[in-house]
């Protein structure tokens, strides 16, 4: 298939799996953290982990808008199911997530809460607009690559005037997690990043620079087919050996085809007229990170769900025995959980990142579970 | 002397509904059973017009199984829950290698159900009966209120017979045994996925429902020493080859490359965020059979036309754990595990 056979073709992985072991020093370590769960996935689903020597290790990050949603919000968007009797939208993945009182979005639903599954912010406008009688709130969770049509379905309500539409915001911003993740006080080490692939189409490229430039970490901005994340790899390991003789760390893009250093300007200006920095958010597994969130401005807090609904957040732990938030700060893998692949299965998941496809439980326990087990 | 019949109005196919009397035991069932559904099934069996069929005795083993179909859209590009109601039950006897022989069929119908559309699907499922050769001799009607159905629900059951000396069954499946898949996967669930409201889009998919019984005489009829036959139906291809897994306690190993799918699938799947290895097939099947018949069952396979496209797609390996693995196409090795939850909601 044209467009995707190119970025999948297994002679091409060959070659770049031997440039990466001749050119990864087997004494040194090369410790490279995917942020984006598309990465993850993508690094399970193709078992890439095959073609890389012992000296690469790969660190599943936070990239994953559904594992850092913390508990308190999905409470939040229960709440509003259950008890202001909303139709509440939602993409599928968050519908799995658990929550407080052992609830989750989809066992609301079964108990009678109208939760609706979509595909776009365009579905939920248009239950908003065939239920004039319902207050129909869009459950907005993302990265920068899902904020945009978040604020074009807010924009389109208010030319519209669509009175029975809201959004519950939970917007999130790439960089400020990068910071956080580097700033956890005996946290991960690292020694590059492979950078996000849809993120960066829309915030470019530019807004990583302060990773090399501050923290001397090379970030690599990558496509999401596995060729891609092959060959940012090997640009990864050529930087480190640079860097170890003296080099510096930069930004370099392998995503060309749809990244530039400054991204999408129009979707930019966009999410600006729409929405604000939160003074603060908090992560799961990374807490409360100042400037990592975004919120509606004033022009628009008819459209706050928050507001609206005098709906408040509020902190709930995490399960006990549930490693998620050290899983997401890189800290831990998926395996080193007690409860991985025991408790917790993709049927039955207790913590977040066992639930969406791009965590990293979930897409190791899916596609990768046999490398501990049977080798 | 005979019974005057009386007058009564025929049904509307144009422009009539469902109503709750239509399944109420009266005269309007009585009429829409004989107008509608006898006529469309007509056999010597559904014409005895009695509670139940009788039948004459056939001889070897008999294998019976059910099957309700909830399909949304109820029509589809390649066919609809009439003619899958036929053969999906169809395809499950045949896999136990058997010869369907009878049907049944029990309707659930909501008020307000379109005649008209009830009729596209009743001649759709008699052609599908009539085609594969295979009667339904007996059925049942039922109507609920508005809301409370879904248009319609079908519910078919078949009855087959065995021959002795063949036994297919999940749990036969040995390390060093070949898997065979007879065409490409996902077209079905593709087919219905493309034309559901809220996510149309355009793709020339058609769904491969087809009774598979010619195709599953025709392997047996050439003798390699089949294990398990299996139509990898909700779940797909991935969940099929687990449940074969498990009850024989076995592992497997396939290889991406070998698995061939039809490129709009593909498409398809990847815009969607799907893994057309767990999207459904109504008309393919899976075999296991021993590696040294393997290449004659092959050739068997495509030389027959539901099956042109048919390979071999991995081999069953021993492995405690039960895991389906995958070379992939980057030529890594992944896990391919069962659905976890649901990917797609009713397509079958």
């Amino acid at each position: 298939m044209k467009y995707v056979d190119e970025f999948r073709d297994g002679e091409l992985a060959k070659n770049i799996s031997a440039n990466i072991a001749r050119e990864a020093n087997p004494a040194h370590a090369y410790r490279l953290m995917e942020f984006c769960g598309g990465h993850t996935h993508a690094i399970s689903r193709y078992g890439l982990a095959d073609l890389l020597p012992a000296s690469v290790r790969l660190i599943h990050g936070p990239g994953c808008p559904v594992c850092v949603l913390p508990v308190g919000r999905v409470d939040q968007a229960i709440r509003l199911a259950t008890e202001a009797g909303v139709i509440l939208c939602t993409y599928a993945d968050t519908m799995r997530v658990p929550a407080s009182n052992n609830l989750t979005l989809m066992r609301a639903k079964a108990a009678g809460a109208d939760v609706r599954m979509i595909y776009s912010t365009q579905d939920a406008l248009k239950i908003a607009r065939d239920n004039p009688t319902r207050q129909v709130v869009f459950l907005a969770i993302g990265f920068e690559t899902t904020t945009p049509p978040t604020a074009v379905a807010i924009k389109q309500a208010a030319a519209e005037g669509l009175k029975n539409f809201s959004i519950l915001c939970n917007h999130v911003l790439t960089p400020a997690a990068m910071h956080a993740i580097l700033s956890v006080q005996g946290g991960v080490a690292l020694d590059g990043f492979i950078g996000p692939a849809h993120v960066s189409t829309v915030i470019g490229s530019q807004p990583y620079e302060v990773f090399a430039s501050d923290y001397a970490k090379p970030v690599v901005i990558a496509g999401f087919e596995p060729l891609d994340v092959m060959q940012a790899i090997l640009m990864l390991i050529r930087q480190i050996n640079s860097q170890r003789n003296n080099g510096r760390a930069t930004v370099e893009n392998e995503f060309t085809r749809a990244v530039t250093r400054y991204g999408n300007l129009k979707a930019q200006q966009l999410v600006a007229d729409v929405f604000e920095l939160r003074e603060s958010f908090e992560w799961r597994g990374l807490g409360s990170v100042p400037h990592s969130a975004l919120r509606l401005r004033a022009k628009f807090a008819d459209y706050d769900a928050e507001l609206r609904f005098n709906s408040e957040y509020v902190a709930v732990p995490d399960h006990k025995a549930c490693e998620c938030a050290a899983i997401l700060r890189g800290e831990k893998r998926p395996q080193q959980c007690k409860i991985f692949g025991t408790v917790c299965t993709p049927e039955n998941p207790i913590g977040s990142c066992m639930v969406s496809s791009e965590g990293a439980c979930a897409a190791h326990y899916s596609y990768g579970r046999f490398r501990e087990i049977t080798q | 002397m005979s019974i005057t019949k009386s007058y009564s109005r025929p049904l509307d196919f144009k422009n009539g509904r469902i109503e709750m009397s239509y399944g109420a035991g009266g005269r309007a069932m009585a009429q829409l059973i004989t107008d509608l559904f006898a006529a469309a099934f007509d056999n010597p069996y559904l014409a005895q017009g009695n509670d139940g069929a009788l039948l004459p005795m056939a001889t070897g083993r008999l294998v019976m199984s059910t099957d309700s179909h909830v399909v949304s859209p109820l029509f589809f590009a390649g066919g609809d829950i009439g003619c899958l109601s036929v053969h999906g039950t169809i395809n499950d006897v045949a896999m136990m290698g058997a010869q369907p022989l009878y049907l049944s069929a029990a309707f659930i119908l909501e008020e307000g159900f379109r005649f008209a559309d009830l009729k596209r699907i009743v001649d759709s499922m008699a052609k599908a009966a009539f085609d594969a050769g295979v009667p339904i001799v007996t059925g049942d009607t039922k109507v609920v209120e508005q809301g409370k159905g879904d248009g319609v629900f079908i519910t078919t059951t078949a009855v087959g017979v065995v021959r002795d000396g063949i036994t297919l069954s999940g749990d036969r499946a040995q390390p060093g045994d070949k898997i065979l898949l007879s065409g490409t996967i996902g077209d079905h669930g593709m087919a219905v996925l493309s034309q559901r409201e809220g996510l149309s889009f355009d793709a020339p998919i058609v769904s491969d429902t087809a009774a598979l019984h010619a195709l599953v005489a025709a392997m047996l009829d050439c003798g390699a020493s089949l294990r398990v036959l299996r139509d990898p139906t909700r779940g797909g291809l991935a969940t099929t080859l687990n449940e074969i897994a498990k009850q024989s306690g076995v592992g497997m190993l396939l290889n991406e490359s070998s698995i061939p799918i039809n490129q709009p699938v593909e498409a398809a799947c990847e815009f969607l965020g799907l893994d057309p290895l767990y999207v459904a097939n109504e008309g393919k099947l899976v075999a296991i059979c021993a590696a040294e018949d393997a290449e004659r069952l092959l050739d068997v396979m495509r030389a027959h036309p539901q099956a042109k496209e048919a390979a071999m797609i991995g081999e069953v390996r021993e492995d405690a754990h039960g895991f389906v693995q995958m070379t992939t196409k980057m030529g890594g090795r992944r896990i391919v595990d069962w659905l976890a939850g649901e990917q797609l909601p009713r397509i079958c």
